[in-house]
């Protein structure tokens, strides 16, 4: 048994990565993720208005943080800033009473309106009321917010863990060197390595969002269309980082390593369980680099808002710059690992 | 047309894998490379077909599609059937699907792989991946064929197999380089290259080599005692001896090529033990 132990810290010592990994990425997730898990809700994004706008503006207290105030403001324009995603909380006014709407889609931040809005009551004028009303979500099911979000990690998990095993089987099967010397281009080999994963991750993608949508009772009321193209690329960045890992591994143990290194912090950091807004900013910035979070995003707007493409432009732009990024990188080291010619 | 590298040197870091070594490869011929472990072969090979940046010389190669390598390890895909793999390199290089399939079945009929077309290739034993490798590495009729030690580890029957791909390719007027460790392989070669720690230890046409050996070489049932044993070596159930500075007359053997690449090694090491000055 000794020469086994010995024999396996011989080994241990010679992957570096592996060792950092033991005993440095505990403490950085403790750290980040400590920071990121929080269902507190200390800031509502909201906007007031209608004819009595100034005044519940400035009733208002903590937690919610009035952006704008338009006492010319219909309901119709608080719901679509509602629908796209604009604000939180859409209070509109009148001259009895408020009505403060709500995003049933942003979970924790519902809840906190709601029970900040109940504590408001005591603070009102004689006759006048504040009532909420949660739209989209108006049970504020847990399934309801979790399920289209839950469908993209499923699929950036299984995605990613598999191509991130693509590169590495060439290397191991000594073949990597067979492609070197083939008439490929670095882009070729990339988009040829995605393209079997992407056809199979879209059907994935589909089956997914049935299911989730049968067995979990979670509405659809957008544009497929939409919903569609914003899984489509993001299924090609989670792929894409996938070749990626593979590319810069050189095992498969390093692989699945390095691939769990990046889910791990989409699936804390991405707004899919703890709101973005409640993490601490020093953090919360980590998830504005993963393209899960902009993937939650357009897939809880199309799915329970139906937020049309023109108010989802940002996302798209992100997840496009991300793709952009992994396909460059990816291009880049495979014109080191093919190319010496 | 010749394609080679001339003067080449390749560095890995501060270590040396190639110093100042020319290769010339004609078309139509079959060239050796020939050496021990880490003498050099696989990374000429590979500077040859544009897998390894030289450090320093000259490489004369084809277009990439002109190309056919075989790397070390068969580079063929195991989860692939035979067919496959060659289906693969055949749309790789851009061949007509038609004509893939006519030289494929040509190829493995002859090989006697043709039983096994619809094997996956991890399935195949040692022999049969390299005869896969070497026919994926012909099948788009490349003008330069790079084969690193394509018979290592075969059966006889399929050496002899290989071998007729090889004359094949060669017949066809590629220029064929292939790595080997076994000096009677070589000696079947139009032309060798014997490297030793990175250098070239001899080149030339087999029987040139031979005929260049210095000295006297005598044949002895017993292995030598004293200075001689360093200077010997076996052939069979008998032994050869090196004599460096033989006089005129006396009875000898004559070389033949392997004779005379142990000949090479032993004055490469001797000039290696000698003092400095003494060096030549």
């Amino acid at each position: 048994m000794w020469a086994m132990i010995v024999k396996e810290f011989r080994q241990l010592r010679r992957d570096r990565r592996t060792v950092a990994m033991m005993v440095a990425l505990p403490i950085l997730l403790l750290v980040i993720f400590g920071y990121a898990a929080s269902f507190n809700v200390t800031s509502i994004p909201t906007t007031v208005s209608g004819p009595e706008a100034r005044l519940v503006a400035g009733l208002l207290r903590a937690p919610f943080d009035v952006t704008s105030v338009d006492v010319s403001g219909t309901r119709a324009q608080a719901v679509t800033a509602l629908t796209d995603g604009d604000t939180a909380a859409a209070v509109v006014t009148g001259p009895q009473g408020a009505t403060v709407l709500l995003d049933g889609t942003q979970l924790f931040t519902a809840q906190a309106a709601l029970r900040a809005v109940d504590e408001a009551g005591a603070h009102l004028p004689p006759g006048f009321t504040l009532q909420a009303q949660v739209l989209f979500n108006p049970g504020l099911t847990t399934s309801a917010v979790m399920v289209p979000g839950l469908a993209a990690m499923i699929l950036l998990f299984i995605g990613t863990v598999i191509t991130s095993l693509g590169v590495v089987r060439e290397r191991q099967a000594g073949t990597l060197e067979q492609l070197a010397v083939m008439p490929f281009r670095p882009r070729d080999v990339f988009l040829g390595k995605i393209a079997p994963y992407f056809a199979v991750g879209a059907v994935d993608m589909i089956l997914v969002v049935a299911v989730g949508m049968a067995l979990f009772d979670v509405p659809f009321r957008g544009s497929i269309l939409v919903f569609g193209l914003g899984a489509l690329l993001f299924l090609f960045v989670a792929l894409g980082i996938g070749v990626l890992i593979s590319s810069v591994s050189q095992n498969q143990g390093q692989a699945i390593q390095l691939a769990l290194m990046t889910l791990l912090p989409q699936i804390m950091l991405s707004g899919l369980i703890f709101p973005l807004t409640s993490m601490a900013a020093g953090v919360r910035w980590i998830g504005y680099l993963l393209p899960l979070t902009y993937f939650v995003e357009i897939a809880r707007g199309v799915m329970l808002r139906a937020t049309p493409i023109t108010s989802l432009w940002q996302p798209f732009l992100y997840l496009a710059v991300i793709g952009a990024v992994v396909v460059t990188l990816s291009t880049l080291r495979f014109r080191r690992l093919l190319g010496a010619s | 047309m010749s394609w080679g590298v001339t003067d080449l040197t390749v560095r890995f870091g501060a270590r040396i894998a190639l110093d100042g070594v020319s290769l010339d490869a004609a078309e139509g011929h079959v060239t050796a490379v020939v050496g021990g472990d880490g003498a050099g072969k696989s990374t000429l090979l590979r500077a040859l077909v544009g897998a390894v940046t030289p450090t320093s010389g000259r490489v004369r190669k084809p277009d990439v599609r002109a190309i056919g390598y075989l790397a070390p390890s068969s580079g063929i895909y195991p989860d692939l059937t035979v067919q496959e793999n060659l289906a693969f390199a055949a749309a790789a290089y851009g061949v007509p699907l038609a004509e893939a399939e006519s030289r494929t079945d040509g190829y493995l009929e002859r090989t006697g792989l043709a039983a096994a077309r619809d094997r996956l290739a991890g399935n195949l034993s040692g022999g049969m991946r390299q005869k896969l490798g070497v026919i994926r590495a012909l099948i788009h009729l490349p003008r330069l064929v790079v084969l690193d030690e394509p018979t290592t580890g075969v059966d006889p029957v399929s050496r002899a197999d290989l071998w007729w791909l090889l004359a094949r390719a060669a017949a066809g007027g590629a220029a064929v380089v292939l790595a080997t460790t076994y000096l009677d392989e070589a000696e079947r070669s139009a032309a060798v290259l014997v490297l030793d720690a990175g250098r070239t230890l001899a080149e030339g046409t087999p029987e040139a080599i031979a005929g260049g050996t210095p000295g006297r070489i005598t044949e002895v049932a017993e292995r030598p005692r004293g200075d001689a044993a360093a200077l010997s070596w076996r052939r069979g159930s008998r032994w050869r001896v090196w004599t460096p500075q033989a006089g005129p007359g006396g009875a000898g053997t004559a070389p033949d090529f392997q004779d005379a690449v142990m000949v090479a090694a032993l004055r490469r090491q001797a000039a290696a033990a000698a003092p400095v000055g003494e060096r030549r």
